[in-house]
């Protein structure tokens, strides 16, 4: 095990699950593999996170949850995005995208 | 939809939680299936992927624990739990419960029961608007306040330019006729401004106005709502429709408001128009010139107390030739002004904030006792705390656990603390003495409630974190090891001062009960100079114009003095009357008194001096003691030579020790023929057996210079006097049925009348004293206990080493009575203090008694000795070798 650090940056774990979902409904695991797949490894989910973090999205409105066979026939919790999620999401980006490209530019100039 | 759903999706957690823990089992489960599913794909065995991603989930349960603990629900469930937990520790230990919530439900309950009571009389504004500007305003006699004449009263209005309105009012007693029976309603009659000058305009019709005043005006009545549904059936057409009082028709022009409360006179239920003639200057004998009248005004807008009474005091000083002034109303003296608040409860004032001032005293005790009480649970409980910090407990979590359990014990305190108060409130109204103003306007008061609930619970709180925070930041093996010694020190020097605080406050209160209680006690033995067992009294009025006497032929007089004879002859025919008779004064009531000057021919001085006007037998009825000569007889009539009798008191200052039988005096007027003195009787109370009084003449009906139209009736009964009373109405209404008979009573109701306000503080103080006792006592035991348990090892070791069981108990014993010494010393300084506040209340002893001093002493040396004796005989008690094995 290298030291790389792999914790999610704090406060951005809503933000990357609703992105997630906004592909298609998804399981807890579908959601941490597809994160840690996408971001290439840089960011590993920690289960424990990732489930109350579901549960409290889904109480704020924007996710829907489901029982649903998986394609090995396995019961799973599929989660979907609602309305008022995507908006949330939209929100979320475009902070992010804001916060994002200010520390850039401080990088940039201190470089 | 957002908090629907986190309402919804809460309350299904909540209602059925295995099936939402189920829910987050399965997810969990799920994920790890994946996790594993995956790592076996990838080509690890399947135990290898098992274990792996166990790790790399971490601790399963930790997981569910952390999803389970989000959503709202989880707070509620943890209060719950801590309110189950909480109600279980309460029960546990029900007697550290009961002493605790009783405690507090005394201290919220009596001190809101009290402040209650007190704040409308005392400090709350009376029901008016701008209800501080409305002024009394009195003529001084010898330094007392005294009734002003109807010409003070034009001199001032017109003169004087501080007030808005000003009115003049005295006490009407009209007697409607024309119905069944005979009413007679308390009323007064007021000059025209009187309700402008308290602020209150009729609900319905009309208010007084100038012409309704004007000498010979109109007959016209405003009346109480209360009156109006009462009598009339709270018609709406009222108005203009007439009644017939006292023989007149008088026409309704006005219903006052529901709630409208005429605090100068509480008691009143319907107002005419006084009608004085302000013409009648010269005749000095005439009504208008009677001190009679009460003086209400209220100040015009930036008018200052101080303002009103320079005004008035340079209108008294400054008389013009427009108004001329007799000597007895030269106002030489000026005027008494003060607010009509401050004017009506000058009587109870005293006696009112001695009462506040004790319960706040309980209050403080209730207080202490509590802390006192935590804090020695909290010290028992550092154990407890301990080991719940050492299995993971969070210092959060224990200080919520804590707050939850002082909470719910506040609560249980607090809703036994509204049943306190509404009973208490209850019980003192119905124990108030009649003086007392503003009786109906005495609620429960919410927000002292309030407050009362708050300090307590703040205390509760405050004192019950200590041991939480001490075991979240102790160190937790000194905790484990040897719960609380280091702390106990501390806690227990807290606790001792908290003791000997409690027991100087106790001091306090029994002190003050003790000279209340003394002091009723001597004001029963005063003797009232007759005997009052076994008799009924109540006033007999003749009401009607067939008694008038205007015409100056005497024939009403005659009427009215033949009704009166013949009415005592039916009343003694009723059986069960042993003696009867009728009397102008009946003691110990305090009617607008007959008060004449007596012109001794002797020395052509005088006294001031109660005129009693009494049938023949009148001693004989009321057993007072004839000292020398002759009682008052049958014979002594209207032709024959003028005889009075005079009692004990006026023969010493006229006489000294010469005989006075025989003598002439003049009584009241001086221009008749004189009155020889045939006997001397007993002094007997005319205004109560507290205070100090006038001397006193009787003389007979028949030799009056006037016939009075009120006679009080006196009746000896030979078994319960109360029930003869409908038996002598009868008899009375036989002779003429429209005459009304009113303020029934016993002498017993009369004497305890007398003595109501003390009783009243008696009751209360003695009340406080026994809970400030019993308090007091709880304190000491608890600490001596928790004193006991926490030195068993120290005690162990002692009788180990020789200590016998008398050594133990004196070592207790001591440590327990130090602290009650300590406490008293303290006490009966501040006693001392205190007992200032009470003076007016004391009869017949000094606020110093020693006696009540050290009567208190004793009996709390005997109750803190019992409670000391307990835990000392439990320390003696101690077996060396179990204790030591124990440790």
């Amino acid at each position: 095990m290298n030291d790389t650090n792999t914790d999610v940056i704090q406060g951005t774990l809503d933000m990357l699950i609703l992105k997630t979902l906004s592909l298609g409904p998804l399981h807890g695991f579908g959601i941490a593999r597809r994160v840690e797949q996408v971001s290439q490894r840089v960011f590993k989910v920690n289960p424990g996170s990732l489930l109350t973090a579901l549960q409290r999205l889904e109480r704020a409105g924007w996710l829907d949850s489901e029982w649903r066979q998986t394609e090995n026939s396995r019961r799973a919790k599929f989660y979907a995005l609602t309305r008022t999620g995507k908006k949330q999401l939209e929100a979320e980006k475009a902070d992010w995208n804001r916060r994002a490209s200010a520390i850039a530019r401080l990088l940039k100039a201190e470089g | 939809m957002s908090l629907w759903r986190q309402i919804s999706r809460g309350t299904r957690t909540l209602t059925n939680r295995s099936a939402a823990d189920q829910d987050v089992n399965d997810e969990v489960a799920h994920y790890l299936d994946q996790a594993t599913a995956e790592l076996i794909a990838r080509g690890l065995s399947p135990d290898e992927a098992r274990r792996r991603a166990r790790l790399d989930l971490g601790n399963a349960t930790a997981v569910r624990e952390q999803v389970r603990s989000s959503g709202w629900e989880n707070v509620v469930e943890t209060l719950a739990a801590d309110l189950r937990y909480a109600w279980r520790r309460l029960l546990s230990s029900p007697g550290f419960t009961a002493v605790c919530a009783l405690t507090l439900a005394l201290g919220i309950g009596a001190s809101t029961a009290i402040f209650s009571t007190v704040n409308p009389i005392l400090f709350e504004p009376l029901p008016y608007p701008h209800a501080n500007r409305i002024m009394m305003i009195w003529d001084i006699f010898q330094g007392e306040r005294s009734d002003v004449t109807f010409h003070t009263y034009r001199e001032v209005k017109k003169r004087s330019h501080s007030f808005d309105a000003l009115a003049a009012y005295e006490g009407w007693q009209p007697t409607m006729t024309g119905v069944a029976e005979p009413v007679r309603f308390d009323g007064q009659s007021v000059s025209s401004e009187y309700f402008r000058a308290l602020g209150v305009a009729p609900a319905l019709g009309r208010d007084f106005m100038e012409s309704d005043d004007a000498f010979h005006g109109p007959n016209v009545a405003i009346l109480s709502d209360s009156l109006w549904r009462r009598r009339f059936a709270a018609n709406p057409q009222i108005v203009g429709r007439a009644v017939t009082l006292d023989g007149d028709s008088y026409t309704i022009i006005g219903v006052m408001p529901r709630g409208f409360d005429d605090v100068p006179a509480s008691s009143t239920e319907i107002w005419s128009a006084m009608q004085y003639d302000p013409g009648n200057i010269e005749d000095l004998r005439s009504a208008e010139w009677g001190h009679h009248l009460r003086l209400l005004g209220r100040l015009q807008p930036g008018v200052s107390l101080d303002g009103v009474r320079r005004d008035l005091s340079t209108i008294a000083r400054t008389p013009v030739a427009e108004f001329p002034r007799p000597r007895w109303a030269s106002l030489h003296n000026g005027f008494i002004v003060d607010s009509l608040q401050a004017d009506v409860t000058r009587g109870v004032r005293q006696a009112l904030l001695a009462i506040l001032g004790a319960v706040l005293l309980l209050l403080a005790i209730a207080c202490v006792n509590v802390t006192n009480l935590l804090l020695a649970r909290g010290a028992q409980r550092q154990g407890e705390f301990a080991m719940r910090s050492a299995l993971g407990a969070g210092r959060s979590r224990l200080i919520r656990q804590v707050l939850t359990e002082s909470l719910l014990l506040s609560f249980a305190g607090g809703a036994l603390g509204i049943l306190v108060a509404e009973n208490g409130v209850r019980a003192l109204v119905a124990l108030s003495p009649p003086g007392l103003p503003r009786v109906d306007a005495i609620t429960v008061n919410g927000s002292v409630f309030a407050f009362a609930f708050a300090v307590t619970t703040l205390i509760g709180l405050g004192v019950g974190l200590f041991p939480a925070l001490h075991a979240s930041r102790g160190d937790l093996r000194t905790g484990l090891q040897h719960s609380s010694r280091q702390t106990a020190g501390s806690h227990q020097l807290t606790r001792r001062a908290l003791v000997v605080a409690e027991v100087s406050l106790a001091i306090v209160l029994l002190v003050s009960a003790g000279l209340l209680l003394h002091s009723l006690n001597r004001l029963f033995r005063v003797d009232p100079g007759f005997d009052p067992s076994h008799m009924l009294t109540m006033q007999v009025q003749t009401s009607g114009h067939k008694f008038d006497d205007l015409t100056g032929t005497g024939a009403g007089s005659a009427l009215r003095r033949q009704f009166f004879a013949q009415a005592l002859e039916q009343v003694r025919r009723v059986p069960g009357v042993s003696a009867a008779a009728f009397t102008r004064l009946l003691p110990l009531t305090n009617p607008e008194l007959d008060i004449y000057g007596t012109h001794f021919e002797k020395d052509q001085g005088g006294f001031d001096v109660f005129r009693y006007v009494v049938s023949p037998g009148y001693f004989e009825a009321m057993r007072i003691p004839l000292l020398r000569g002759r009682l008052l007889n049958d014979h002594d009539l209207e032709g024959s030579a003028p005889v009075t009798v005079i009692s004990a008191s006026l023969a010493r200052h006229e006489f000294g020790s010469e005989n006075p039988i025989g003598q002439h005096v003049h009584i009241g007027p001086t221009d008749r023929p004189w009155f020889t003195i045939v006997g001397v009787v007993a002094d007997v109370k005319q205004v109560s057996l507290a205070d100090s009084q006038l001397d006193q003449v009787y003389i007979t009906p028949a030799q009056s210079w006037f016939a009075d139209d009120v006679m009080g009736l006196v009746i000896r009964a030979r078994g319960d006097a109360a029930a003869l009373t409908p038996a002598v109405r009868k008899a009375i209404w036989s002779v003429d049925k429209d005459q009304p008979i009113v303020q029934i009573a016993t002498m017993d109701n009369l004497m305890a009348e007398t003595a109501a306000e003390r009783r009243f503080a008696l009751i209360l103080f003695e009340a406080f004293g026994l809970v400030a006792l019993v308090l007091a006592a709880t304190g000491i035991y608890g600490v001596l206990s928790g004193s006991v348990a926490e030195r068993m090892r120290e005690i162990g070791v002692r009788s180990a080493l020789g200590a016998t069981r008398g050594n133990i108990l004196g070592l207790v014993l001591r440590q327990g009575m130090a602290l009650t010494a300590l406490g008293m010393i303290i006490g009966l300084v501040a006693a001392v203090l205190a007992s200032q506040a009470l003076v007016t209340l004391l009869f017949g002893i000094s606020r110093l008694d020693v006696v009540t001093y050290a009567g208190v002493i004793i009996l709390l040396a005997c109750v803190a000795g019992i409670a000391c004796w307990v835990p000392a005989w439990r320390a003696a008690g101690v077996d060396p070798a179990t204790t030591l094995r124990a440790e």
